[in-house]
Order: structure tokens, then C-alpha cells, then sequence
């Protein structure tokens, strides 16, 4: 009776395949009505993807129109083929202004309407429409952002040792010194590891610095590559950042020596700053939602508040009160003439949307019309009202400008290395050598 | 085929030569059955258990300790918890959820098995037992074309799927539009026959050509055709064969990730996705990974147990006795 049965598998198989393939072609007629489902794709994942995915379920609520967002870790890798391949989604959410250039660059990407165009230059300041914008012609339009250059500490611990949040550059580096001879203990932690992308949070600290330090005209042309890494400006923006993390006093607090930030990940410090035993560590302001799956002393959830367990203040700049902050975010792709994608892309850019997703928590937008109060935290109200701010300087994360061969390259590469002990200048020249790959 | 003529030997000869094997296979044995073999065989196997041993364990540890400290430390203060399991199945981190996507694996692992089997034994008994022209060059061109990285092959395949083929005006081709299709899998299942097909067709070939060609002749003088050899002699005795194979394919199907990511439309995607997007945009619950690893490691377990014995039973060896 066994040979009958053998039989029937390859049958099976056949029959299969046939079924299939008949599905397909019929799905082939009658795809295109009114009633499809928009495809968005990106690169947010997890909890932040569940709850892009609520705010577009209102979209589908008012218009009818349905909205199905797929979130990918390998994103930005696997977009360039999936267009490539004519396999593109309806809407791509690209989380670097480079990887817009490329995407672009194979004329799939279809330009915005107008109302998209209006609407981001009604809400938001013209710099982050350049940053949608390649060649002067206008792309994509900006969805949510983040802060980079936060210095998170404990403000119950400043309070006991009677220190204050510090107004300049110079002042940060003589609380470090202050909490230093006070604690005994290294008061910066960091970390460095990110799987393939190991390095980027240095990336921020430079960047952070060059922003401060020699101004946002310098940093504007260090991204357009005109002022090369091997200059002055940019040297000094490591030796200002090295003053703190490549001196053994200083770093890693909970983790070892300086070598350790290369094995030390990312979102590890939250654990140690919120527990108490590293007193201060810089990153974007992303970092909130990593407090809330670790414990304080007391083993609770820390609170994120001015006088709570954590809180964070801008990396200040050399004078008091200039504020010059650094960005990301993200920018909507569209690759559909049909007129449904485009009042999704319209939709994303108004205020209802900024605020629908605001208030579901962890994010903060930079259009102008949104509401900062709606932010979950008092730290991303205060984050938000930063970059709405008219005054406030902002610049996009130049790694993420950069050509990809040195922004998530040579320059992560020489981050790494710089920690392991490479001389500064080596580093330099080895990121500024990116640039000929 | 039983041999009754016993064949004149040096006997003496014939007992030094058992002598000697004998030896040397107690030699052998003793040698590999040693104490210190043994304690080395346990302390590598207990060396490489380590990591997926820590990663057990961190799988069933609340998400705040995992993030504070090593998974040792469970030894001086034991808390465990299923939550993991829990979120980890509900949560998925992208459009769905680790429980959906497991289907959706299954779907995929399933066919994208049996596909390449169906076709590449007929492919190595055609290869194997069919003589034609140019028989020899296109077996090694097959086999060639096992150089060919996937990652080269994806975008024109892709395109092919989505835009379809015209050459000189002429539609060879239409094209999928698999865009608005709910759970439809038939991209992926092509591509990873496609991809499975050389090495398929090698492997099965070896072992088909390798079936007595007596057998073969008998069953033709019995006036049996392609078909009836082919299904009632070459399928049964490649058993092995395929059981291998399959065991092979379905589970590098399994732990796929770049083919159903470039592939499959958002709804089918399979676990591999959903567990690698479970960490979230910032890593900060690396922890579910954990428990999603082991919920995937499931079913590549239950294929390997279950199919196992195939690779150690040789049906081949008593197929030709008389």
C-alpha cells in the first residue's frame, strides 16, 4: 500500500503549484480597485511599530481606505532591491536622508502633491525640507524626529552631590571632574556596540560637538564634504569628546576601562544610569523608552522626570545659552500615483497625524502645528518644544548625510577604533579615506 | 545474487588478516572509548551547549533582570517567569505577530520543500537514467549554476515576478501582481525551488545513478515504462536520498530571512522576520528574542528527530540480495 501513497506527493506538489500559480493571475485582474490596501514600510519595529500602525488605523477610520504598515530590521538594505526589483512599497519611510538619494536615484520614487509640498513648508522650518529634498527638487516629507545630543543623569543624585546641570562645555568637564573626586568612580558610561552598525553613537558625540563647537555653517560644510575630517574643526571636536571618553578616569562606569565601549551595546547604559552606578551618558532622546524596561535602586521602573530617578539635558555648547541641537528622522517615500497614497502622504504631514501619534507615547515630532503637550513625558514635551522652537539651531544627523562609504562607514569604522586606541589623527585620515571608496 | 562456490584461499592468510582487524578495531575502540576521549567529549559538548543553554535560560528571565545582569546570576537569585513566551508570541514587533508568522513559515517551509524534491527527482532520473544528447554537459551546467550567488539572482527574479518578461514587444510573461493578495506565498515557494534546484538535482542524481542497473533492466524486461520505474523503483530506493535533502532544505527554508523578506508580500512573511524585528526600533527588548529563538527552534527540532533515521538506515543495502 506504501507505493500508491509515494505517488500521490509529487501529484500533490503539482496540483499544488498549479492552484497557486492560477491564484496569482487571477489576483493579477483584479488587483488595482478602489478598496486596496496602501502598503507603508520602514524600519521601525516593535512597540513604536504597533503604534505607527494605530495612528494609521484613524486614517482608515475617516477615509475608509485601508493601511497596512510592515516594519523590517534590514530596511535599508532590502528597500534598494525590493525597488529595484519593481516590487517597491506604496510608501517607504526612509530613516536617512542618503538612503532617500539612492532610492531616488532609481526613478521610482514618485514626487509628493502639492498640498504635501505647502503643508511641509507651512510646518516646518525649511531646513528639514532640504533634508527631503535632493538636487533642490522636493521628495519626501518629513514624519517624525528625535533629538540627538541628550546627556542623561540622575537628578537625585546631582541633588546629593550638591552639583548642578552645567551650562557650558567647559562647566561639563569640571562636574565630571567634581563627581570624579566626590564618587571615586568613572561618572560617563557609553557604549558603542550596535551589530553592524558598531560606532554610530560616537558618530553623535562628534557630530554633537562639531555642531558646538565650530557652528552650523562649518557642520553644513564638513557634510557637503568641503571641510574634510582632517581638518582643524573636526580635530578639535574629537579632542574635546576625548577629553572625556578615551580618559580612564572618566569612562566606562559599570562596564570596565575605555576599551569596553566598543563591547558595551547601546541601549545597555539605560540599566546602569538608571541603577545609579554610571552618573552620566549622552544619546538621543530616543533613549526614554529603554528606562522603562529597567529597574532603579529599588528595583521599580525609574521615573523620568527633573527630580526623578532619570532626566537629561542638552549637551551644552561653549557659551551659555546658545542652543544648537542635532536631528533625526524620518522621511515618507511615496512610489504611488494612486490618489489614496497621496492623501495618506497628505495626512502625514498635518498636525492630526504628529499629534494622533505623539500621544500614543515614545516620539516626538518637529512639525511646527503639533502639540508638545500631548508628548508622554514632560522630557519629550520639553525635547519636542526644542526642535519647534524657531531659535533653536537644528541640523540633521550628518553621518546619516554623509556618502554611506563614510556616514555608516569609515567614519562608525574609525569611531571603534579611535576608542581602541588608534591615534586621532590615523582615525582621521582613515574616515576621511571613505570618501575615495 | 548468492555465491555458492567458495573461492580457494590461504587460510592462514585469511586468519592473519581477521587477526589484525580485529586488533586494530579493538585498537580503534579502545582508543575512542578512552577516559580522557570521553571526559574531552564531555566538556566540548558542555562547552557548546553554554551559549544556547544561557539563552534558555534568559528566555524564561524577566526582561528587567536580563537587561541588568547575566543570566548566571539565576543560580544565586532564581526568578523566573513565561512571559517572554507570551509577548514574544503576541507581539511580533512588525504587522504580525510571532503566532501569525509561524503559520506563515509553515506555509512556506512546507512547499518550498516538497517543490524542489518533486522536480529534481525527476530532473536526476532524466540526468541518470535517460540517455540524450549533451546529457553529461548539462548535468555540469545544473551544477554550475550552484555558484551563483542568490543575492545576485534576487532583483532580476524579483523584477521578473513583478514587472513579467517582454522581449521585442512580445509577453513572454504577464507577471505577478501579489501586491493587494493576502497570505500568498507562490513567489517564495519559486524562488527557494529555484535556489534549491542545483544542488538538489546533484545530490539526488549521485545517489539515483548509483541504483544497480540491473534493477532498472529487470524492471524494463518486465515491460515496465519511465513512469512505473520511476515511481515504483527509483522513488522507493532514494528514499534516503530525499530524506536528507529534505531534512536540508526545509531547514535552511526555515531560517531564511533574505529570500521571504525580498519576496513575500508583507502579510506572508515568516518568522524569521517577525524575530528578528522583535528587539524593536532600539534594541530595548533584545530579551524576547530569546524566548522567539526557541519557539523557532521547535519545529527544525522535530524535522531533524523525525527524518534522522533516514540518514542512518541504508534502504539501498538490501535491496539487490537475490
Amino acid at each position: 500500500m506504501g507505493k500508491p501513497k509515494r505517488m500521490l506527493i509529487p501529484l500533490a506538489v503539482v496540483g499544488i503549484v498549479g492552484l497557486a500559480l492560477t491564484g496569482c493571475t487571477d489576483s493579477a485582474s483584479t488587483g488595482g480597485s478602489s478598496s486596496r490596501t496602501i502598503q507603508v514600510s520602514g524600519g521601525i519595529t516593535g512597540d513604536e511599530a504597533t503604534k505607527l500602525q494605530q495612528t494609521f488605523d484613524k486614517f482608515t477610520k475617516e477615509t475608509g481606505t485601508k493601511v497596512k504598515y510592515t516594519g523590517d530590521k534590514g530596511f535599508e538594505g532590502n528597500i534598494v532591491t525590493k525597488v529595484s526589483g519593481g516590487s517597491a512599497p506604496d510608501i517607504a519611510i526612509v530613516p536617512q536622508p542618503g538612503l532617500l538619494k539612492t532610492l531616488v536615484g532609481t526613478d521610482d520614487v514618485v514626487k509628493p502633491s502639492s498640498t504635501v509640498e505647502s503643508n511641509v513648508e507651512k510646518y516646518w522650518s525649511s531646513s528639514w525640507k532640504g533634508y527631503g529634498s535632493i538636487d533642490g527638487t522636493f521628495y519626501a516629507a518629513p514624519m517624525l524626529a528625535n533629538v540627538k545630543g541628550y546627556v542623561w543623569y540622575s537628578p537625585a543624585q546631582f541633588k546629593e552631590w550638591g552639583v548642578s546641570v552645567p551650562k557650558t562645555y567647559a562647566d561639563l568637564l569640571s562636574l565630571t571632574k567634581t563627581i570624579r573626586d566626590k564618587t571615586g568612580q568613572a561618572p560617563w558610561c557609553a557604549g558603542f556596540a550596535s551589530g553592524d552598525a558598531s560606532g554610530w553613537p560616537g558618530t553623535d558625540w562628534i557630530e554633537d560637538l562639531v555642531l558646538r563647537q565650530a557652528g552650523p555653517d562649518t557642520y553644513d560644510d564638513w557634510v557637503s564634504g568641503k571641510v574634510k575630517f582632517t581638518d582643524q574643526p573636526i580635530a578639535d571636536a574629537f579632542d574635546s569628546v576625548g577629553k572625556i571618553l578615551l580618559d580612564p578616569d572618566y569612562v566606562n562606569a559599570g562596564f570596565g576601562d575605555v576599551k569596553s565601549i566598543n563591547s558595551t551595546a547601546f541601549a545597555d547604559v539605560a540599566a546602569k544610569v538608571a541603577d545609579g552606578s554610571c552618573a552620566m551618558t549622552h544619546q538621543a532622546s530616543f533613549l526614554s523608552s529603554n528606562f522603562l524596561t529597567v529597574k532603579n535602586k529599588d528595583g521599580k521602573t525609574p521615573t523620568i522626570a527633573p527630580d526623578g530617578d532619570v532626566y537629561a539635558f542638552l549637551l551644552p555648547g561653549v557659551t551659555e545659552g546658545s542652543s544648537s541641537v542635532e536631528a533625526g528622522g524620518e522621511f515618507v517615500a511615496s512610489f504611488s500615483k494612486d490618489a489614496s497614497v497621496q492623501k495618506l502622504q497628505e495626512w502625514m504631514t498635518t498636525p492630526e497625524f504628529a499629534d494622533t501619534r505623539v500621544k500614543l507615547g515614545g516620539v516626538i515630532s518637529a512639525n511646527n502645528g503639533a502639540d508638545a503637550s500631548l508628548a508622554s513625558s514632560q522630557f519629550l514635551t520639553d525635547a519636542m518644544k526644542t526642535l519647534q522652537d524657531k531659535d533653536t539651531v537644528s541640523r540633521f544627523d550628518a553621518s546619516d548625510l554623509m556618502p554611506a562609504t563614510v556616514g555608516s562607514g569609515s567614519f562608525w569604522k574609525g569611531m571603534v577604533n579611535w576608542v581602541d586606541g588608534t591615534p586621532t589623527e590615523q582615525v582621521l585620515s582613515a574616515i576621511q579615506a571613505g570618501y575615495n571608496n | 545474487m548468492v555465491i555458492d562456490a567458495q573461492p580457494v584461499l590461504d587460510r592462514k592468510a585469511v586468519r592473519a588478516v581477521a587477526r589484525e582487524t580485529r586488533r586494530n578495531e579493538n585498537e580503534v575502540q579502545k582508543r575512542l572509548t578512552s577516559k580522557g576521549a570521553t571526559i574531552a567529549a564531555i566538556i566540548i559538548a558542555f562547552v557548546w551547549t553554554i551559549p544556547t543553554f544561557g539563552l534558555l535560560v534568559t528566555s524564561f528571565r524577566p526582561g528587567a533582570d536580563s537587561t541588568t545582569s547575566g543570566w548566571w546570576t539565576i543560580f544565586v537569585n532564581p526568578n523566573f517567569t513565561l512571559e517572554n513566551y507570551g509577548e514574544a508570541l503576541n507581539s511580533g514587533g512588525t504587522a504580525l505577530t510571532l503566532g501569525d508568522s509561524f503559520l506563515n513559515s509553515l506555509a512556506i517551509a512546507i512547499p518550498a520543500t516538497l517543490i524542489p524534491i518533486a522536480i529534481a527527482t525527476l530532473a536526476a532520473y532524466a540526468f541518470a537514467w535517460i540517455p540524450f544528447w549533451g546529457r553529461s554537459a548539462v548535468f555540469v551546467f545544473v551544477f554550475a549554476l550552484q555558484i551563483v550567488p542568490i543575492q545576485m539572482a534576487l532583483v532580476p527574479l524579483l523584477s521578473l515576478f513583478s514587472k513579467g518578461l517582454t522581449i521585442n514587444g512580445v509577453g513572454i510573461f504577464p507577471g505577478f501582481t501579489l501586491r493587494d493578495a493576502d497570505h500568498s506565498f507562490a513567489t517564495v515557494w519559486i524562488a527557494h525551488a529555484v535556489f534549491a534546484m542545483p544542488l538538489a538535482i546533484f545530490l539526488l542524481h549521485n545517489f539515483i545513478a548509483e541504483i544497480p542497473s540491473e534493477l532498472i533492466e529487470a524492471a524494463r524486461v518486465d515491460g515496465a515504462g519511465h513512469g512505473q520505474i520511476f515511481f515504483r523503483i527509483i522513488l522507493p530506493l532514494s528514499m534516503p536520498a530525499i530524506a536528507s535533502f529534505a531534512i536540508f532544505q526545509f531547514i535552511w527554508v526555515w531560517n531564511d530571512l533574505l529570500v521571504a523578506t525580498i519576496f513575500a508580500p508583507s502579510s506572508s512573511l515568516p518568522l524569521t522576520q517577525t524575530l528578528n524585528s522583535l528587539s524593536g526600533s532600539w534594541g530595548d527588548k533584545w530579551y524576547l528574542q530569546s524566548a522567539g529563538a526557541f519557539i523557532s527552534i521547535i519545529v527544525p527540532l522535530i524535522v531533524f528527530f523525525s527524518l534522522q533515521r533516514f540518514f542512518v538506515r541504508g534502504l539501498l543495502a538490501g535491496a539487490t540480495k537475490g
